[in-house]
């Protein structure tokens, strides 16, 4: 009898979702759906504000990330005013932008994903947590927690805030950076340097015990897509698009951001709120089975495109990271997205060092004036979790009569579904979910470190519902979490 | 002038004659919340949030508009105040679309500091949500109607002060809203001088300098009695 399970909710990722596995008339899994039941609206309410104030309402969207989609915002605001913004605001929008990975990335590798890593995958469920971190590495957790709080004071520094800090503005900034915050920044960095080599340590150790893992977590073939600097360099800020196949060859070596539109699409299903976008010149779907226009964005993503990182350290690990993939090839398995994801961590801190070094950015000039010039504006980069794009068209009082937010978690959409039938039919073991199953199916999710609360407009805490359904609808099992 | 003496807040209190309730009790050291009331203009009694009890009176009296009496025994502060007056704020919350976290006003506005004084931590009423369109037609300013709170600070500054009278009120009750130029969109009002007096009087974010991003909005008010007092008194307080 065919049959479907539900994981709901999951917990730590932001946001809310629920999981369908559907079983064939055989009892094997004959299909995964990540369903995303939450809906916000904000393309829809931001329609009639005026574009000066799209910055601080789109960054309200998440408390994780909310300076991408300032920093998104800002860069499309400063394209409908067509002005080119200082130098020292530029730089200062890539320092708090690093800050933000330095943070984001502490959170989601420490917080939330570390827990399964150095506690165990199967390890009891009510320990197997940040709490439970702490009570088993005291010193390790402390650690986490002042790298995060470095990020996150760099953020509050410039944004007199470090959530929600209403500070990236069309045309540049508002505040820049004081003599003392140069101090600060620079004499804790070598400590947070040291936090993250040392779990890049932790985690390559470990790597021995995960190698099932290794090549069931969202080990497959796909595009990968995101910036790169107009030299092939890792970027995060501003710079070309780029997609990548998954033999590594270069489908588009660097497009303008404008040109968005010609290589990504968005498909609606209906079971999810959040939509699929894919590769547009490869298709949708032809038939049933694989989509062509799969891709992922994120940091495995950014470190597969990208040629080189551009600092010596985050290089060092680069070259590390490239022996991960099969015969030259990108990496593909999903699991490696914990180790891309420390070495942007690294790859920021010593950007950080860089800017904070470079006089540039004490200029008193921060923010350039102009009025409604184009009546669209297109601004594109990478957030923590992939690429962002936001896009507005406005009347030419400046007026929005369009929005369109393409998040870092959509873009991830059907990654995320193969992911997690690709762990279903690998640990699926009879009728009926086990704690294991359902905690490896969150952790393939974690793997994204999806903000669904961005991405569907989600709000409250990650609860998710993991159900087993059979060919006829009807629900065998179910694990609530949360 | 003849003085009069009152008792406000049991406290013996001596005012001009000519004087209202409202300055006589805020001159004794009693404050008394106000929105539509601005030193300078034209008192409204519009928001009603100055409310008093008089002794004698059987219903609650304005007291921007309520002149002193000999006598006259007054209270300003009762439960019974206070619960209209949380009341009053929480009408004006749930009218328009006040969302004070995106607000270019956030951290400065009149409303939500007296929100936050008066203990309105939610809305008891439903929001009516209307849809209200923003004209960002102004070269200088922009006017979002969704933040209007009504208090017609901005017609009368207009009027009696820069003597352009190019806001006005129109409509009745629930559809009552503030217009420029008989209607028209303001950059099409040839009446405005874009003087900029009326986005500085507006207590909320209703009127702000165009382009302002989330909370960055902060207005001046001394302005209004810089101007007042040079052309009435011929004496300027360029250090107040």
């Amino acid at each position: 009898m065919a049959q479907t399970i539900h994981i709901e909710p999951v917990t730590r990722i932001e946001g809310h979702a629920k999981i369908t596995i559907e079983l064939d008339d055989a009892g094997k899994v004959s299909d995964a759906k990540f369903h995303v039941v939450e809906f916000r609206g904000f393309e829809k309410f931001c329609e009639g504000r005026t574009y000066p104030e799209m910055p601080g309402i789109t960054m309200r969207i998440c408390g994780i990330c909310p300076i991408s989609h300032m920093i998104a915002s800002a860069k499309a605001c400063d394209a409908i005013t067509g002005v080119r913004i200082p130098k020292a605001a530029e730089k200062l929008r890539r320092l708090i932008n690093h800050a933000q990975y330095v943070q984001s990335h502490a959170l989601s590798f420490f917080h939330l994903s570390a827990p399964d890593l150095l506690l165990g995958m199967e390890s009891d469920p009510a320990a197997r947590n940040v709490i439970g971190l702490i009570q088993a590495n005291p010193d390790l957790a402390r650690k986490a927690v002042r790298l995060r709080q470095f990020g996150q004071e760099i953020i509050r520094m410039l944004g007199t805030k470090s959530v929600h800090p209403p500070w990236a503005v069309p045309g540049g900034v508002r505040d820049g950076l004081k003599e003392e915050n140069i101090e600060w920044i620079r004499k804790r960095l070598p400590e947070e340097m040291d936090t993250t080599e040392l779990a890049i340590k932790l985690l390559l150790d470990s790597y021995g015990g995960f190698s099932r893992e290794i090549e069931v977590y969202g080990n497959f073939p796909s595009l990968f897509v995101g910036l790169v600097t107009p030299e092939g360099g890792l970027e995060f800020y501003d710079g070309l698009l780029r997609v990548m196949d998954a033999d590594g060859k270069l489908l588009e070596k660097g497009l303008a951001n404008e040109k968005w539109r010609d290589i990504i699409a968005e498909a609606v299903e209906p079971w999810s709120y959040l939509k699929f976008p894919y590769f547009k010149p490869f298709g949708y779907r032809i038939g049933n089975g694989d989509i062509p226009g799969l891709y992922r964005v994120g940091p495995l993503a950014r470190v597969n495109i990208c040629d080189f990182a551009g600092t010596p350290k985050a290089d060092r690990e680069l070259r590390n990271f490239r022996r991960l993939g099969k015969e030259g090839k990108p990496v593909w398995s999903s699991f490696h997205t914990h180790y891309a994801r420390l070495i942007e961590i690294l790859f920021s801190l010593e950007k950080i060092g860089e800017l904070i070094e470079d006089p540039a950015i004490m200029n008193g000039h921060l923010r350039s004036q102009a009025g409604v010039n184009n009546d669209m504006g297109v601004g594109i980069m990478e957030a923590p979790r992939g690429t962002l794009f936001h896009e507005y068209q406005v009347d030419e009082t400046g007026v929005l009569k369009k929005v369109n937010l393409l998040v870092a978690t959509g873009n991830n959409n059907l990654a995320m579904n193969k992911t997690i039938l690709q762990i279903a039919r690998s640990y699926m073991d009879g009728a009926s979910i086990t704690e294991g199953l359902c905690n490896r199916v969150e952790h393939g999710i974690r793997l994204y470190d999806p903000c669904l609360s961005c991405s569907t407009h989600a709000v409250g805490q990650m609860p998710m519902v993991l159900q087993l359904v059979d060919s006829k609808g009807n629900l065998v099992d179910q694990k609530v979490r949360g | 002038m003849p003085v009069v003496t009152l008792t406000i807040n049991d406290k013996l209190v001596s005012a001009q004659s000519d004087k209202t309730v409202l300055e006589a009790a805020r001159d004794a050291g009693f404050e008394i919340p106000t929105l539509c009331h601005l030193e300078g203009l034209t008192p409204r009694g519009g928001c009603r949030l100055c409310l008093v009890e008089v002794e004698g009176v059987p219903r609650l009296l304005a007291s921007c508009v309520t002149q002193v009496q000999e006598g006259m025994v007054v209270r300003t502060e009762t439960e019974r105040l206070h619960n209209y007056r949380k009341m009053m704020v929480e009408l004006l919350l749930a009218e328009r679309n006040h969302v004070c976290a995106v607000c270019v006003m956030n951290g400065h506005c009149e409303l939500q500091s007296l929100a936050a004084k008066l203990g309105v931590d939610h809305v008891r009423y439903d929001y009516l949500c209307p849809d209200l369109p923003v004209d960002a037609s102004h070269e200088r300013n922009t006017r979002d109607p969704n933040r209007c709170i009504l208090c017609a600070r901005c017609i009368r500054v207009c009027d009696e002060v820069e003597g352009a009278h190019c806001l006005d009120m129109m409509g009745r009750g629930i559809h009552c809203n503030i217009i420029t130029g008989m209607n028209q969109e303001w950059g099409k009002a040839r009446s405005c001088t874009a003087c900029g007096k009326c986005v500085q009087v507006c207590p909320t974010g209703a009127l702000f300098k165009k382009g302002s991003s989330v909370a960055e909005m902060e207005k001046q008010r001394e302005f209004l009695i810089w101007i007042l007092d040079g052309r009435d008194k011929k004496v300027w307080h360029w250090s107040r």
